[in-house]
């Protein structure tokens, strides 16, 4: 359950930024985070409820979004959005399988913020 | 009001990794995060490097596993210097506790420092400890899919050794199969089939770890 440390880290950079902006109500909260992270939405949701009950930030609306999977081919370059089963990304242009580079989708961010 | 952030979640930890990364540069020793499932071998297989290359090298070990204090006493027996981490259940090792146990370690002369981490496939991949490289063990007793399961610890991984191989006549085990599927995602894996135990194919990563030794040096 390492969505525990996460949402601590995640707290500590709302409290941040919700100090530097002089708000101190929390609405809503949206985290991106990349398709092959090791994020489990569910755990992370349940984390961040913890992690804000009895504090100021409790009943916070916290949104959490994929990011698709996009990758480049070892052999033409191109860019592609691997689809359905991860594992054999083959290229769309050029039907290379193996040893594409991530682009994106190892992420994990705090994308915004709405509060009052 | 809306306050656009953009900001990585784990941006603390990032801090501290880059931190004792520059302290293991200036130091010129190779780190390497050792990453497993429970059972996949990692000690044997830590236990079989450090005896086999003490000649070679000066290692140390910070010692993550968080069952009993048992890994680091194999690990100690071998001469290398080895400090364990209390995670006090945690998953993971994160920054701030590899600075503690790096602090208490005599690294002056090190050539590599491994960090056995916490036995899991999930949780460690998301927190860098100021490594060099990701190294990920797989034993063929635990399946050809795993890659494909947790996906990014292998995208993270520099070198992927599949242990305990001696065992594959009584497994259903590609070798095939878990590689492609690491390379898939990952170009610029190493995968190295090993036995810990009867020391087959394991001088491929004995061989690696000289080549990584030597770029650190010359860095
Ligand atoms: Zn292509």
């Amino acid at each position: 359950m390492h969505e525990m440390s996460i949402a601590h880290s995640l707290v500590e950079i709302i409290k941040q930024e919700m100090a530097k902006h002089g708000v101190t109500r929390l609405i809503r909260v949206k985290v991106k985070y990349g398709r092959i992270s090791a994020i489990v939405p569910e755990a992370l949701q349940t984390a961040f409820e913890a992690m804000t009950m009895d504090t100021d930030l409790q009943g916070a609306i916290l949104e959490i979004e994929e990011v698709p999977l996009q990758a480049r081919c070892r052999e033409c370059r191109k860019e592609f959005a691997p689809e359905g089963d991860l594992l054999i990304m083959t290229c769309p242009h050029c039907r290379a399988e193996f040893g594409h580079e991530i682009i994106s989708g190892k992420d994990l961010y705090i994308d915004e913020l709405e509060a009052e | 009001m809306q306050i656009k952030v953009v900001r990585k979640i784990l941006e603390a930890n990032d801090r501290i990794s880059d931190q004792l990364r520059k302290m293991f540069q200036e130091k010129q020793i190779l780190v390497l995060n050792l990453m497993s499932s429970p059972g996949a071998g990692k000690t044997t297989l830590l236990e079989a490097t450090l005896t086999d290359l003490k000649e070679e090298f000066n290692m140390a070990v910070i010692e993550g596993d968080l069952q009993t204090s048992n890994d680091a006493e194999r690990v100690a027996a071998t001469g290398a210097q080895a400090i364990q981490i209390n995670t006090e259940g945690g998953c993971h090792l994160d920054g701030s506790m590899v600075l503690d146990a790096a602090s208490e370690l005599n690294l002056d002369n090190v050539d590599i420092l491994f960090v056995e981490n916490v036995g899991n496939l999930v949780c460690p991949a998301e927190f860098s400890v100021g490594e060099d490289y990701k190294v990920t063990i797989l034993s063929v007793v635990e399946g050809d899919d795993k890659p494909e399961k947790y996906p990014l610890i292998f995208a993270e991984s520099r070198v992927m050794l599949l242990n305990k191989t001696d065992l594959l006549p009584y497994v259903d085990f590609s070798l095939e199969k878990a590689s492609n599927f690491a390379r898939s995602l990952n170009k610029d894996i190493n995968i190295y089939p090993v036995s810990a135990k009867t020391r087959e194919g394991i001088d491929a990563w004995y061989e690696w770890l000289r080549t990584e030794v030597k770029n650190k040096k010359q860095a």
